[in-house]
């Protein structure tokens, strides 16, 4: 695990600060991107009426994805223990594949580098890729 | 053989017709060595990588950034068999450079970045898609001849 340095903790914080406000956008954005770019992925919600950018259930699930990632933000210093619980919804219920993790962390990072072109540098962006990456790992603990 | 839709066809004609090779390319590869640094293994040559802001201003890494592009038009020029176009690059990479093939996929991943943030909206989730499918075809031909 490529854990985060303390710059990195405040490269994150610092592009945090500036795309959260857009956050709930983001993260629709991003799942209905993964959707598309990586169908494989619609199988774990093949509950849904519709799956299309903007419908509903998207909107509202990437909303609480965002939720998530800004949990994590905030419990930067101890993900493992900050985001026990999210880990065992993960593990026991939702069981998503981690690989899985890394999918939406790469969508999340598109549709960031689209709306802040000019805040997701090349420093952003590694902070942020080993943030999501640990967040990922937090998230996998339960698993077995 | 890979079969591409008119709209992958076009969508990923048109990126290449939209974006600027020499920034593309030397923004891409700049941040392959940024985000993940153990690629700079293979640039041993290229001196001061030390930090971000040595890395983005190299001209060894503006100049390699350009040899990639070019490479990645011949790919474009010859879509319906980057198999067959890439032999001897394949070659090159596996028995030359010995570049661990993994590391294409790190350099897709920050081509995707890099053209995202300039297309900004343009860069739809379909065009996105058409765009990784082209990379992976690509990367799959650059692995081909190692064994």
């Amino acid at each position: 695990e490529m854990s985060l340095t303390d710059k990195d903790k405040a490269a994150v914080k610092a592009l945090w600060a500036k795309i959260s406000k857009g956050a709930d956008a983001i993260g629709a954005e991003a799942l209905a991107r993964m959707l598309v770019v990586y169908p494989q992925t619609k199988t774990y919600f093949s509950h849904w009426p519709d799956m299309s950018a903007g419908s509903g259930p998207v909107t509202k699930h990437g909303k609480k994805i965002m939720g998530g990632v800004a949990l994590a933000v905030a419990k930067m210093d101890d993900l493992s223990g900050g985001l026990l619980e999210l880990s065992e919804l993960h593990a026991f219920q939702l069981r998503v594949d981690p690989a899985n993790f890394k999918i939406l962390a790469q969508c999340l990072q598109v549709v960031i580098a689209i709306m802040f072109p000019n805040d997701f540098t090349p420093e952003a962006h590694v902070a942020l890729d080993k943030f999501l990456s640990n967040v990922a790992l937090a998230l996998s603990e339960k698993y077995r | 053989m890979v079969k591409w839709s008119d709209f992958e066809r076009a969508a990923i004609q048109d990126i290449f017709s939209k974006i600027d090779y020499d920034v593309v390319g030397r923004a891409a590869f700049s941040r392959c060595l940024i985000v993940y640094p153990w690629t700079q293994r293979y640039f041993g040559s290229f001196g001061n990588l030390y930090n971000a802001a040595a890395i983005t201003s190299n001209p060894k890494v503006a100049a390699h950034g350009k040899v990639i592009m070019a490479g990645l038009e011949k790919a474009l020029t010859n879509m319906d068999d980057i198999k067959t176009t890439y032999k001897d690059l394949s070659v090159l990479h596996s028995e030359k450079l010995q570049v661990d093939p993994d590391n294409f996929n790190l350099l897709g991943d920050c081509l995707t970045i890099v053209v995202a943030g300039q297309m900004g909206a343009a860069f739809t989730p379909e065009v996105q898609g058409a765009f990784q499918k082209f990379l992976a075809v690509v990367v799959a031909s650059l692995r081909k001849q190692y064994y």
